[in-house]
């Protein structure tokens, strides 16, 4: 049949659009907590300014965002699950790993609180609390910094309700966002970074339970995609986005931005700044 | 929230991406459908099943494919397609040439049936047989263009994954009603769902007049 | 062309009365699913100009007949053979018009293209067959909006482009009313005065009286007799042709 030839026709009529990309553009894979939380609407602009340097920001978990940059569809990545990025870089598919900012996670739930998690010590207490009320807890399960952040607090507390297939434990496979509807719609718990939640409109009822606690901690790195791994990349963009994000300008930018009057990331890509837990 | 020329900005790429997808998918899929329903050839059978089939297909599959084959790293990277409108118009193109095709073999196949002793009584040759028939199916073709078009529109899983929502590049009226959603703003998602609705609507009311004048004129 | 001809018809075998056949129809046979459906078909139709009404029961055979003959399908044995000088093509109407979803007017141009008549033509042909077919006041009507009878009769005019050798008439009227039937049949008449050769399938036995210059018989796919219509009415050769005439053929 003619059927193969159609796309490669479709192709070739295609290819002059792409070839009028601009050259001063990178795509970022990011995470959608610091595109649902506005920072990126209001970094990126500044950037554009001070470096004539256009980003597109594909936003997506920082599992797929790193997987979505190993098979070199991006320049940059800027994501939060520190051991992940380190493999990523280890695996020579990014070059360099540097700290661009923080904050951290904090526990959701219904206000009403039915596990007690108020007065829980610290993080595992309170994860043991929801365990054994076997109250809802909407989990992200879908391989993000946050997902895997979870994981990990739920071994420490020596919990595994995943595996478990526990009832009362709902992995929603989605972004942070539609977790916390999710959460919001069945008054479950859940773990969130603090930015989407101060960011989320649709609260119903949820309030943070639980905060502060050191192994709450939220770093987010950058790195820039290998150019030996991704010959195509455009490693100068790459270059020109880590060196603004990490200045003292930029720095001071992701300081600057507020939403509800709050600070959302904390910039600490200068080790001035105190903890570098993970 | 969403300023109004962004707004626009989203409304326009939305058409222009569909709208686009619809005629490349109606150059295919008519033909296409014209064959399958005039000529007998071996594999029809096949082919025509497998199109219907792919009528079905999900929209996340078809962009999760086409997100293979455009990564930088797979067979058509060098394209640089991923993350461009182009590529979003590739995806829906996919997905609405099934559906315009389908529509058309069966107009044409009625048609076919219809006129096929007629025109061979008249010793038409195939290709004045061929544009007798398109010329006939016109009014019925935009039934299957608007079912097109409501495919394209309304779908998300694959625009998301080879366009990947980046604002005022390849962000479209689902993808940006996704991400409201997921910011907990439910109002604004809605809002933009109801512009979404008004939008179809007002095509769907267009073609629709657009039909019955061509249909009156035709055969009162 | 001559002026008073108002139908782009050419008078056809008038040179020399009976100097041959027209279409010499020979043996021919089909079958289908193990059945016979004609067998050993044979008849001439003559150069002369007139109406041979091709008559017999349901299930005869007969737009089975008309089709082969029109070449919309093969028979499997048997030949038909055209006289060395016919010309032009062979114009049909079926019993249920099929008209395009245009205009009366455009309905006769597609015709007209499909035919291959050079552009500057097209509009004097046009205007010629409307009036033939007497509906030059609906000429810009859509085509499917007309009456029964209007339909059939552009169905006609259809037909009559080209310039036919040969009109082969499925069953013309028989969903027409007695008006719209004695229109159309005016029509018929009036295509075989100027010279052309029809072939009519009907089972409306009045209007083979009426038109009928000569009568095919054919009864479970075999030709029963030919023979002149006057001859047939006032005494069928065969039992079978007589029976069918006072209505108690049983098929």
């Amino acid at each position: 049949m003619r059927l193969p030839a159609l796309p490669a026709v479709l192709f070739v009529l295609l290819l002059p659009l792409a070839a009028l990309a601009g050259k001063n553009e990178i795509i970022l894979q990011s995470t959608t907590s610091t595109q649902n939380s506005g920072l990126y609407e209001y970094l990126l602009p500044l950037l554009e300014r001070d470096t004539g340097l256009r980003v597109k920001v594909v936003a997506v978990g920082t599992g797929q965002a790193l997987k979505n940059a190993r098979n070199c569809d991006g320049d940059v990545v800027l994501v939060h699950a520190r051991d992940a990025e380190e493999k990523f870089v280890a695996d020579e598919y990014g070059l360099k790993r540097n700290d661009v900012m923080y904050n951290d996670f904090i526990l959701i739930g219904p206000e009403d609180d039915p596990a007690g998690v108020r007065e829980a010590r610290d993080i595992t207490e309170a994860l043991q609390r929801i365990a054994a009320a076997r109250a809802p807890f909407a989990s992200r399960g879908d391989d993000s910094g946050t997902h895997r952040k979870e994981l990990r607090l739920w071994k420490a507390a020596g919990l595994d309700p995943g595996a478990a297939r526990e009832g009362w434990y709902r992995e929603t496979g989605s972004g942070m966002g539609a977790t916390l509807n999710i959460a919001a719609g069945m008054g479950a718990y859940a773990l969130t970074d603090r930015a989407t939640w101060i960011s989320f409109a649709n609260r119903e009822g949820l309030a943070i339970l639980h905060e502060g606690d050191p192994a709450l901690f939220n770093q987010y790195g950058v790195i820039a995609v290998n150019p030996a791994h991704c010959p195509g990349m455009n490693i100068k963009g790459a270059e020109t986005f880590i060196t603004w994000l990490l200045s003292d300008k930029g720095q001071k930018a992701i300081a600057s931005y507020r939403l509800k009057g709050q600070q959302l990331f904390f910039p600490n890509a200068h080790p001035v700044l105190p903890g570098n837990g993970g | 929230m969403l300023p109004g020329s962004q707004l626009m900005e989203i409304v326009a790429l939305s058409l222009k991406v569909s709208v686009t997808a619809v005629l490349l998918a109606a150059l295919i899929g008519i033909p296409l459908g014209a064959l399958l329903a005039i000529r007998r050839f071996p594999g029809r059978t096949t082919l025509t099943v497998l199109v219907n089939a792919l009528m079905g297909l999900p929209p996340v599959v078809v962009g999760l494919g086409l997100y293979l084959l455009l990564s930088r790293s797979g067979p058509l990277g060098v394209l640089q397609l991923l993350y461009t409108p182009t590529a979003m118009i590739i995806a829906q193109t996919i997905l609405v040439t099934p559906v315009i095709a389908s529509f058309s073999q069966q107009i044409f196949s009625d048609l076919h049936h219809e006129y096929d002793e007629m025109l061979r009584a008249m010793r038409a040759s195939r290709w004045q047989t061929v544009l007798t028939l398109i010329h006939e199916a016109r009014h019925a073709l935009i039934t299957a263009i608007l079912a097109g078009l409501g495919r394209a529109l309304s779908e998300i899983g694959a625009v998301m994954i080879v366009g990947g929502n980046i604002n005022h590049a390849t962000r479209v009226m689902t993808t940006a009603i996704a991400l409201e959603t997921s910011k907990g703003n439910l109002r604004l998602a809605v809002s933009l769902g109801l512009i979404l609705l008004a939008l179809s609507f007002a095509i769907n009311l267009a073609l629709h007049f657009l039909r019955s004048r061509l249909e009156r004129a035709a055969h009162a | 062309m001559p002026e008073s001809n108002i139908l782009p018809l050419k008078p056809k075998g008038r040179q020399e009365a009976g100097a041959g056949f027209l279409i010499s129809v020979d043996a021919l046979g089909y079958r289908r699913g193990g059945r016979s459906l004609l067998d050993a078909v044979s008849f001439e139709l003559s150069r002369d100009p007139g109406i041979t009404v091709l008559l017999g029961p349901n299930g005869a055979g007969k737009s089975l007949l008309l089709r082969l003959i029109g070449g919309l399908i093969r028979p499997d044995s048997g030949t038909i053979r055209f006289s060395p000088d016919f010309r032009g093509p062979i114009g049909m109407v079926f019993q249920k018009p099929v008209l395009l979803r245009r205009s009366v007017r455009a309905n006769l141009l597609h015709a007209l293209a499909i035919a291959r008549i050079p552009r500057r033509e097209r509009t004097g042909m046009l205007a010629r067959l409307l009036v033939a077919a007497d509906l030059t006041h609906c000429a810009e009507s859509p085509a499917r909006a007309l009456s029964g009878g209007e339909q059939q009769r552009l169905a006609m005019a259809r037909a009559l482009v080209g310039d036919p050798g040969l009109l082969l008439l499925d069953e013309p009227t028989a969903s027409l009313d007695p008006a719209a039937t004695a229109a159309f049949e005016a029509l018929v008449c009036k295509v075989a005065g100027e010279g052309a050769r029809i072939l009519l399938v009907t089972h409306d036995l009045h209007q083979a009286r009426r038109i009928a210059d000569d009568v095919l018989f054919l009864h479970k796919g075999r030709i029963f007799e030919h023979t002149p219509a006057t001859t047939f009415f006032r005494a069928p050769a065969s039992g079978e042709a007589d029976a069918y005439c006072k209505g108690t053929l049983l098929t």
